[in-house]
């Protein structure tokens, strides 16, 4: 572990103290010994407890990303679409017609673990703030769920908190809820991971930023009142758990979805005029994280007299004040003079608005209470030089190929209403019809098909598609290219629909960083995120880090979760579902010797066989941009009827898929029905449909760009049949693919 | 036709009613804040659209039915002027006593969302005069809160004087209780004022009238409007 250069020299000898301040209160603090000396050094003096407790948010991983800093620079953040990379409230990019999208996903794993419903509703508020603090409404959520094995006693108790959860805010502020992904792994047990992303769009030319300007400009609190909810939620989220996690329930915020739903309509209406000239929300760190980076951004200082703060409860403190992660607040720096025009807009919406400081040119952050000094901290220090450690790292050994014994020894029917119901693969409409996917009329395609298919507003005849995705079982496997393909499944998921992928942004979930192993997960899931991201011109633009997923030091499965975002004309999109009986249906992108053949670290190998062994599929990069770029000359030209990308339990759970969308059945003619060629997960692959009159233009097209375009079969009929033994019927499947979800919550 | 679309804080289907009376033909709605005192003059339909006014922070609609709008809602009613609640709007217009009963929550306690068969029960009533008689539609529900219950005194009235409008159903139009999706009585998705000029329903029509969405079964309802007002 080494300090970065810009860190000021540390004094060697033992470092004051004061205000009953001990070295046993710094450590509850969540700072180390060395962090608290380079405290002192830059305030020249001890601080007191409420400046304590900046440093001790303000350095916590979730607010630093000191220990994850290095490898996120190394990620590919630009595009001639790129107008705003990370380091702002979310990412932006342009959608063509003067519009801009603006997205990002964030994590709410701990506080979901210890209270679900609250968890999750905080965490989906959270992320509503950071997108229509930059000033876009808000016009999709999405999610990405993991959670421990069914058979874990708690993970139906969280699995309905958290659905319950999500719904409860989603549904009430009118934002639609309309995709993401599921997933249930014993490494889960004890650390689930809520990772929630919101999608808004904006006109390009009027969006927010955080950064301050204007010496003497007033700096406005508006919102809920604050409260003592959350009080070091960003430091319990930059710590392991341990069996006494249950305490830090108080810990956790409440969300009030309602006050969140006036909060948007009133910031918009307000962002309709001058008014603002800097807005932030006060998220994790509450008022110390918003204001110091409000300055810092803008180069100033600010004075704040936290006596003015809108409170929820009596006797609050300074320290309480500026560590409370009450939910639902922003802070504004208004342009002189227009307090009263803001103060109207939110009276209207009866929200508290409160003057509650200025910007200085001091580069200082002063805090007072009834008029004393109660911190005097100098910001740029505090907020930039904030530790940035490259800690020690291991590569992930390649694991040794999987024992595929006996993975023909089961009927393939068999194996197919298994993988199609079990935990992963199982329809999660139990889920998602809890949550409102239709609010604001612009869903085209709903929840379930590869892509969500949200319609813009302001540009009628485009649509914005919209998927989460990563395959934690990949990653654990082989970080580098299990990463990898997280990001070329996002763009495959886009590509299915018929979409343009634009951007991305990134979940980074994973153990304690201070062990080599778990850090060279990391290291390991950056590279492949950047090589992908380089590959497929397909960049980051925002995103969150979660470290410290580890319950009594077993780490989970790291996820690195991609939400990509892409841009559809309407006209030429594609679903999944069959559309007719009697359509061709090809698979393109098959490696050339068979329909598939990776069967290790598959779903089949884990649910049919029991075992989890064995490197992930590779993803061919230049050949996953090439097969993409067919798929959607395809779409546009109008010549295929169905679209589906191949990923979990391979060709046939993605033929079954589309079938059961459709409610019409296939027949397919494969080389052998081995479990290789019907469940392999090999890359870059998908299954479109053609009429008979449009099969030969498939054809000709996948010629002319040099890719094979294999006829696998017809649909008809109303069951799977693979070289004439027929298999499941539909009825049968949609039992098995329906049945498990509401199945085992009733349980 | 001359609409209005009354905005509460927490209403959040504005946008889906205003779009949908566009797509059927309508002129554009005037929206209405909810510390108005009075209607725009010259109106002849008033919409209450879905959302979770005041966050349904005390029961669904509650505090709603008490704004200050909503009494002049009542006299618009009264004078018989057209009023349509959509969801939260119908759970508005029960707690404000122009429609029977009242919307509990679902029976399996879960919000849903999703397309359910609506049987048109009435064909003459000015909201569904463009569906044929005992049509099927699919229209989605989202709502948490919509159990619709009466007395058995007021439901037997209802059935009488055949003021339900709408039922949920199953594709061929069977009515049961395996096609109820949250446990109303006599699965009853919608039902009319005395004299037919004020319409509750949980499911949203303004949420199916575009091909792109999925259907266009929702539109009949706000043709029948236009017709009615032309």
């Amino acid at each position: 572990m080494s300090a970065a250069p810009d860190t000021p020299a540390r004094p060697q000898a033992e470092p004051p103290y004061t205000d009953g301040i001990t070295p046993a209160v710094v450590a509850e603090h969540g700072l180390t010994p060395d962090e608290y000396r380079t405290v002192v050094a830059i305030l020249g003096r001890a601080p007191n407890r409420v400046e304590l407790g900046i440093f001790s948010v303000m350095w916590s991983e979730h607010c630093s990303y000191k220990s994850s800093k290095k490898w996120l620079k190394t990620l590919p953040t630009t595009a001639p679409w790129v107008i705003q990379g990370p380091g702002e409230n979310a990412g932006v990019i342009d959608i063509g017609q003067g519009l801009a999208a603006v997205f990002k996903m964030e994590s709410h794993n701990h506080p979901s673990y210890i209270e679900p419903y609250q968890g999750a509703a905080t965490g989906v508020g959270g992320i509503l703030r950071d997108v229509f603090t930059m000033g876009a409404r808000p016009v999709a959520n999405l999610n990405a769920l993991r959670f421990g094995a069914p058979e874990d006693p708690r993970t139906r108790h969280l699995v309905s908190g958290v659905v319950a959860g999500i719904g409860g805010y989603g549904n009430c502020v009118g934002v639609p809820t309309v995709g993401g992904e599921v997933n249930f792994h014993p490494g889960f047990n004890g650390n689930i991971l809520v990772n929630a992303m919101t999608v808004g769009v904006a006109p390009a030319d009027r969006l927010f930023y955080s950064a301050a300007a204007g010496i003497g400009n007033p700096v406005v609190y508006v919102g809920s009142r604050t409260g003592r909810d959350g009080i070091h939620g960003a430091t319990m989220a930059s710590a392991e758990f341990s069996a006494d996690s249950e305490e830090k329930r108080p810990t956790v915020q409440v969300g009030d979805p309602f006050t969140e739903k006036l909060l948007i309509e009133a910031c918009l209406e307000l962002m309709a005029t001058d008014a603002i000239v800097a807005i932030q929300d006060m998220g994790a760190a509450g008022l110390t994280s918003s204001s110091f980076e409000m300055a810092s951004k803008g180069g100033l200082g600010v004075e704040l007299d936290l006596d003015r703060v809108p409170m929820r409860e009596t006797h609050m403190t300074p320290y309480e004040l500026m560590l409370s992660e009450s939910q639902e607040r922003m802070l504004m720096v208004l342009r002189p003079g227009a307090e009263d025009l803001a103060r109207a807009v939110f009276e209207k919406w009866e929200l508290e608005f409160a003057v509650i400081g200025t910007l200085t040119d001091t580069g200082r952050m002063v805090l007072r209470w009834h008029g004393a000094v109660v911190g005097d901290l100098p910001i740029d220090p505090l907020a930039q030089a904030s530790p940035e450690y490259d800690r020690p790292w291991e590569p992930t050994p390649r694991p040794a190929p999987a024992d595929q014994s006996g993975a023909d020894a089961v009927a393939w029917p068999d194996a197919l209403a298994r993988l199609i119901g079990c935990p992963d693969g199982a329809s999660k409409r139990w889920i998602w019809e809890q949550y409102d996917h239709l609010v604001r009329g612009n869903t085209l395609q709903r929840p379930g098909g590869d892509a969500a298919v949200v319609r813009l507003e302001d540009r009628p005849t485009h649509a914005l598609a919209l998927t989460t995705d990563c395959t934690p079982r990949y990653v654990e496997a082989d970080p580098v290219m299990g990463a990898a393909q997280a990001v070329a499944e996002a763009w495959r998921n886009l590509t299915a629909v018929g979409a343009t992928p634009l951007a991305l942004t990134d979940n980074m979930n994973f153990g304690n960083p201070e062990k080599p192993a778990i850090m060279g997960q990391f290291v390991g899931a950056c590279q492949g995120i950047k090589d992908a991201c380089l590959a497929l011109d397909f960049p980051v633009v925002s995103g969150n880090v979660s470290l410290y997923n580890e319950t009594n030091g077993q780490a989970i499965p790291p996820t690195p979760a991609i939400g990509g975002v892409g841009l559809v004309e309407i006209a030429r999109s594609q679903s999944l579902a069959f559309k007719a009986e009697g359509d061709v249906v090809f698979l393109l992108g098959a490696p050339d010797e068979a329909e598939g053949t990776w069967l290790d670290r598959s779903l089949f190998l884990r649910e049919i066989l029991g075992r989890e062994e064995g490197p992930p599929p590779p993803v061919d990069l230049v050949m996953e941009r090439r097969v993409g770029d067919l798929v959607r000359a395809l779409i546009a030209a109008g010549e295929v009827s169905a679209c589906h990308d191949l990923s979990d339990g391979g060709l046939l759970v993605g033929v079954a898929e589309m079938a059961l969308a459709g409610g019409v059945g296939c027949a397919l003619t494969l080389g052998d029905a081995k479990a290789a060629t019907l469940f392999g997960e090999d890359q870059n692959r998908y299954v479109v449909t053609a009429s008979p009159a449009k099969a030969r233009l498939v054809e000709a097209r996948a010629r002319a760009a040099g890719l094979p375009a294999r006829r696998i079969g017809v649909t008809a009929g109303t069951a799977l049949v693979v070289n004439g033994v027929e298999g499941p019927t539909l009825e049968a499947l949609r039992a098995a693919h329906e049945g498990w979800l509401p199945g085992y919550m009733a349980g | 036709m001359h609409a209005a679309i009354l905005l509460f804080p927490g209403t959040n289907r504005e946008r889906d009613m205003a779009r949908a009376l566009e797509v059927a033909g309508a002129p554009a709605p005037v929206f209405v804040w909810h510390r108005e005192t009075t209607l725009p003059a010259g109106l002849d339909l008033v919409i209450l659209p879905g959302g979770f006014s005041y966050g349904d922070y005390l029961r669904s609609g509650a505090m709603a039915a008490r704004s200050p709008i909503l009494e002049a809602v009542r006299r618009f009613a009264d004078q018989g002027g057209m009023v349509l609640g959509v969801c939260n709007g119908f759970q508005i217009l029960t707690e404000a006593g122009l429609l029977p009963g009242a919307l509990m929550r679902n029976r399996d306690l879960r919000f849903i969302c999703r397309c359910v068969g609506l049987r048109v029960e009435r064909t003459d009533t000015p909201f569904t005069t463009r569906y044929a008689a005992g049509a099927v539609l699919s229209v989605p529900v989202a709502h948490h809160d919509g159990n619709y219950t009466a007395d058995d005194d007021t439901l037997a009235r209802l059935e009488g004087e055949g003021r339900v409008a709408f039922r949920y159903c199953d594709a061929a139009g069977v009515v049961s209780d395996a096609t109820n999706p949250n446990g109303s009585r006599g699965n009853i998705a919608g039902i009319v004022s005395e004299n037919r000029r004020v319409l509750g329903m949980m499911p949203h029509p303004e949420n199916l009238v575009e091909p792109a969405l999925g259907g266009i079964d929702g539109r009949p309802l706000f043709e029948s409007l236009l017709e009615a007002l032309p």
